[in-house]
């Protein structure tokens, strides 16, 4: 699987409404109506509240004590958990989607994460920074720094952050780990898509985010 | 040493409690020699009472019923004045007009567990074979016996399956009990700092309280009904052990320090002069007025014996197999008698039965108790939980404020 068959995808419809956040429209608009959903790193609680308007059994696991609570106190099954030692206690087949939200740079140990939420669920939806951005390539070449922007502004000493990659290194993370991409989708900076017809190397250096639906692959 | 005051005897004569005991100010569901209670000692017993307090309206659908499980020393008065002591109802945080768990929205159920000293049938009742107070000829009952139990009553009361059952300790051990034995007649689930087995430095806390009950000359081998004392003492040392566990370092620092009680210096003797020697003392004298002695011992060995897991080939996770109850988990930081660690362990066992779970750990220094104190982050979440399961239980229309 290269990298060109698999990004330019449909699924490019969708637009922000006032209440939720474009990135979690996009990613519950990839799943089906009475689905069975486990939202891992799910925050406050927004795309899990946004699913259940949609009729979709959510659950969530979030790792600070105030995120669960809040979910919790929302009347939303949210557990304290850890991406990366609490996915093991599910069993094989459990969901139909989990999903992996602006998470996965965040776990310690990625490839894991990721073998994990497609043992758990038939589907993974994983949407994370994509490093490769402009601006973040701009600030290392011009400033010399290590790049901040307004959606990851923490300093290199104080980031949760640990594990960047570029929406070309997921893909090829993927394709090592015999992942199918069926939809793949790259916002801006404003949370847009950027626009299908344009080349991959494109998406990989204008996409603030990606957002992609797998599944497993067939045997390899 | 003159002047040194012991634990003060009880302000409640015998008498007054133990006639809650027989003829409990509360409603009573008697069940015939038709109707026994298997015991899961082999025994079966007959007759029994349970004795149990109500709130609020069962609805035309039979599908708003609450049911509260009592602590080791709690009852069933969650939310009423108490018959013995004259002091508020023992949940009145959680469970009244305008609280979480509203009798405008839910009948609400609290029954006295078996076992118990309250009303229903435990061993202080009167054994009808002798006609005479039952003491340790009463058989070792367990939490399942006290949840089956109550299942007769739910019955009796024709309520087929509960909007909730709510818990805290070991009224959260029957919870769990419930839904592990019942999954299908609990719609939602609320288990406050629980466990699903005994630890044993629990086990060994317990122990220690029953042991010096009996170690108390008045306790008379389990006898002292027939006469007419009660081991106040041992039990007043019991329950002072025990209330340690119940709080924590940081909450007697924070309430108590090292200051001194009703004096300026050191009596240099061994009266209490500290008020945390006072008011464990009180927490003492005044538990004894209200609770008996074999049944504290009956009731600790029920806790003893719980284990969720052993029950289910030593799989927690079978206990909760395709469950559709819902589930809110709730436990508290600085409580080290059932420390969040308990409550993750259930909550894996449910995440791998793929039940629907939610679990929140609330900060607080108070300890154990604070299930018991008024905590709002807890009422948050108890009321959310409570909402969102009625909403799919279909009680539409009950937002509370």
């Amino acid at each position: 699987m290269s990298v060109q068959e698999v990004l330019p995808l449909n699924g490019a419809t969708t637009k922000a409404s006032d209440q939720y956040r474009a990135d979690h429209v996009l990613v519950a608009d990839m799943v089906k109506p009475g689905s069975k959903v486990l939202d891992v790193g799910c925050g406050e609680g927004d795309l899990l509240q946004l699913l259940e308007t949609r009729g979709i059994d959510g659950r969530g696991i979030e790792l600070s004590r105030e995120g669960v609570n809040r979910c919790v106190a929302k009347g939303l099954a949210v557990v304290q958990g850890d991406a990366d030692t609490d996915l093991v206690n599910y069993p094989d087949d459990a969901f139909d989607y989990v999903i992996l939200s602006q998470t996965l740079q965040a776990t310690r140990q990625p490839r894991v994460v990721l073998e994990n939420l497609l043992r758990i669920g038939r589907r993974a939806i994983v949407s994370f920074p994509n490093f490769g951005f402009w601006k973040m390539r701009l600030q290392l070449l011009i400033g010399g720094h290590m790049p901040r922007t307004e959606n990851l502004p923490a300093t290199w000493y104080d980031t949760a952050n640990i594990h960047f990659c570029t929406i070309k290194d997921f893909v090829q993370l993927c394709d090592e780990i015999n992942v199918k991409m069926e939809r793949s989708v790259a916002l801006d900076l404003y949370g847009r898509p950027v626009p299908l017809n344009l080349p991959w190397w494109v998406w990989n250096m204008f996409g603030e985010q990606g957002v992609f639906l797998l599944s497993r692959g067939g045997g390899k | 040493m003159d002047g040194v005051k012991s634990i003060p005897s009880p302000a409640i004569s015998a008498d007054e409690r133990s006639h809650e005991v027989d003829h409990p100010s509360s409603q009573v569901a008697h069940f015939g020699t038709e109707q026994p209670l298997r015991l899961d000692c082999g025994v079966d017993l007959t007759p029994f009472q349970i004795a149990y307090q109500t709130y609020g309206e069962l609805n035309a659908d039979r599908s708003n019923a609450v049911l509260i499980c009592h602590a080791l020393t709690g009852d069933q008065h969650v939310a009423n004045v108490h018959p013995v002591t004259g002091k508020p109802g023992w949940w009145e945080t959680l469970v009244g007009p305008g609280r979480p768990i509203d009798p405008k929205h839910y009948f609400i159920i609290c029954s006295n567990v078996i076992g118990g000293c309250m009303g229903s049938t435990g061993p202080a009742s009167i054994n009808p074979a002798t006609g005479k107070v039952w003491g340790l000829d009463f058989p070792v009952i367990t939490i399942p016996d006290m949840v089956r139990a109550q299942a007769m009553l739910i019955d009796r009361l024709g309520i087929d399956t509960l909007f909730a059952v709510v818990g805290g300790s070991m009224g959260g051990m029957q919870v769990l009990q419930w839904t592990a034995a019942y999954p299908t007649r609990v719609f939602s689930a609320l288990a406050i700092a629980c466990a699903t087995r005994h630890s044993a430095q629990n086990i060994a806390f317990h122990e220690l309280g029953r042991q010096a009950v009996m170690a108390d000359p008045d306790w008379h081998g389990g006898g002292y009904a027939d006469q007419g004392i009660h081991p106040h003492r041992g039990l007043a040392v019991a329950r002072m052990a025990a209330h340690i566990t119940y709080l924590s370092d940081a909450a007697l620092h924070r309430k108590f320090g090292r200051r001194m009680q009703d004096r300026e210096l050191p009596t240099f003797s061994f009266d209490a002069d500290f008020q945390v020697e006072s008011y464990l003392r009180y927490q003492g004298s005044s538990f004894v007025e209200r609770f008996d002695a074999n049944s504290y011992l009956y009731l600790t060995r029920a806790m003893d014996y719980f284990d969720i897991a052993a029950d289910h080939d030593g799989v927690l996770a079978k206990a909760f197999a395709d469950i559709k109850t819902r589930f809110c988990v709730v436990s508290f930081t600085s409580d080290w008698l059932f420390p969040t660690s308990e409550s993750r362990a259930l909550v894996h066992a449910l995440n791998a039965s793929s039940a629907r779970v939610s679990f929140a750990e609330i900060e607080t220094d108070r300890g154990h108790d604070a299930f018991l104190l008024d905590v709002p982050e807890f009422f948050d979440i108890s009321r959310a939980f409570l909402q969102s399961a009625g909403k799919a239980r279909g009680l539409t229309g009950k937002k509370d404020g």
